[in-house]
């Protein structure tokens, strides 16, 4: 059917791009371990990923992929890992009745309205940009060229503000994660240790009295 | 012939739908940061569609620009999960109910 209409790779790019999103997608909210939503967010970035690669948004696919997939990931998972795998210690229960319906609803009702609209109105009107005289967006390294362009002349004022957000969020990260001076008090503990020579001389051990525990040195 | 507009716009409307019912119905703070990232990335296929479409630019540069609030957005936001969960040795959101009247 499509496929006279459609180049037959086109659309199977498409359909694996799609069935990375919305896998993904349903695995980030479905999982129960959080490791496990991390990871299916990888699988639904790859997948955006490849649809900005098939709309030839070159340079933005690069940056999903070492940005969102890179970095953003790895810092979720980092925080998952220093604050322990929380499993929700009571998943079942509902403290508002009724939510999970209510929510369903309201999703289905808000993208089946979105659609129709799209489906029924006219607002994509197809006519092209001047900025680039009418024709297709670049691809490859041209499209580098035309995003650069558009970002250090158009918007050069939000490129500066951005410099701006990334330095005040990374004090205020540098900040929220910083201990207080009053917590590192109760953190020092103060163990007993105690030193002895070992069975063969010349190599000691130091034994922990609380949990007896051996440790070489 | 390429694909049409129209389907990469259904796929955006599903994700931003998964990303929302996860941010109205999961608890943990972390898999919400998640699902934001989900409705962000929806917006951003959005953008970069109607880029190709209009053949405009400037599409693009604003998911490049989301991109960048994003990082910085979780940047902070993780760093308040992290010292919520000093004080309350929890993530979920539930705990956190000292605001109610």
């Amino acid at each position: 059917m499509f496929a006279t209409a459609y180049a037959i790779p086109d659309v199977l790019v498409f359909a694996a791009a799609a069935l990375c999103i919305l896998g993904g997608a349903l695995g980030v909210i479905a999982m129960k371990n959080p490791v496990h939503s991390a990871l299916s967010l990888i699988l639904c970035l790859l997948g955006v990923a490849v649809a900005f690669l098939e709309q030839n948004a070159d340079f933005l696919a690069a940056v999903e992929v070492i940005v969102y997939a890179g970095a953003i990931v790895v810092l979720f998972l980092f925080v998952i890992m220093f604050l322990g795998v929380d499993t929700s210690k009571h998943p079942h229960v509902e403290p508002l009745v009724g939510q999970r319906w209510l929510a369903a609803l309201g999703v289905v009702v808000t993208v089946a309205g979105v659609i129709t609209l799209m489906v029924n109105s006219h607002w994509v009107s197809g006519v092209m940009s001047t900025s680039t005289g009418g024709t297709a967006l670049a691809t490859g390294a041209d499209n580098v060229t035309q995003l650069g362009d558009s970002v250090f002349t158009t918007y050069l004022l939000a490129f500066e503000a951005t410099a701006g957000l990334l330095i005040i969020a990374v004090v205020g990260a540098v900040l929220l994660a910083r201990r207080e001076r009053t917590a590192d008090v109760d953190e020092i503990e103060v163990t007993d240790i105690e030193i002895e020579v070992g069975e063969d001389e010349g190599q000691w051990w130091i034994i922990n009295q609380e949990s007896s525990e051996e440790v070489e040195s | 012939m390429t694909i049409p507009a129209s389907w990469f716009l259904v796929l955006a409307a599903l994700l931003f739908g998964v990303g929302a019912f996860g941010v109205l119905t999961r608890r943990s703070a972390l898999i919400m940061f998640m699902c934001i990232e989900l409705m962000l990335n929806a917006v951003n296929l959005t953008f970069v569609t109607f880029a190709r479409t209009l053949s405009d630019i400037g599409g693009q540069t604003t998911v490049f620009f989301i991109m960048v609030v994003a990082a910085a957005e979780v940047t902070v936001g993780l760093g308040i999960v992290v010292a919520v969960f000093r004080r309350r040795e929890s993530t979920s959101v539930d705990d956190l109910s000292e605001l109610q009247g």
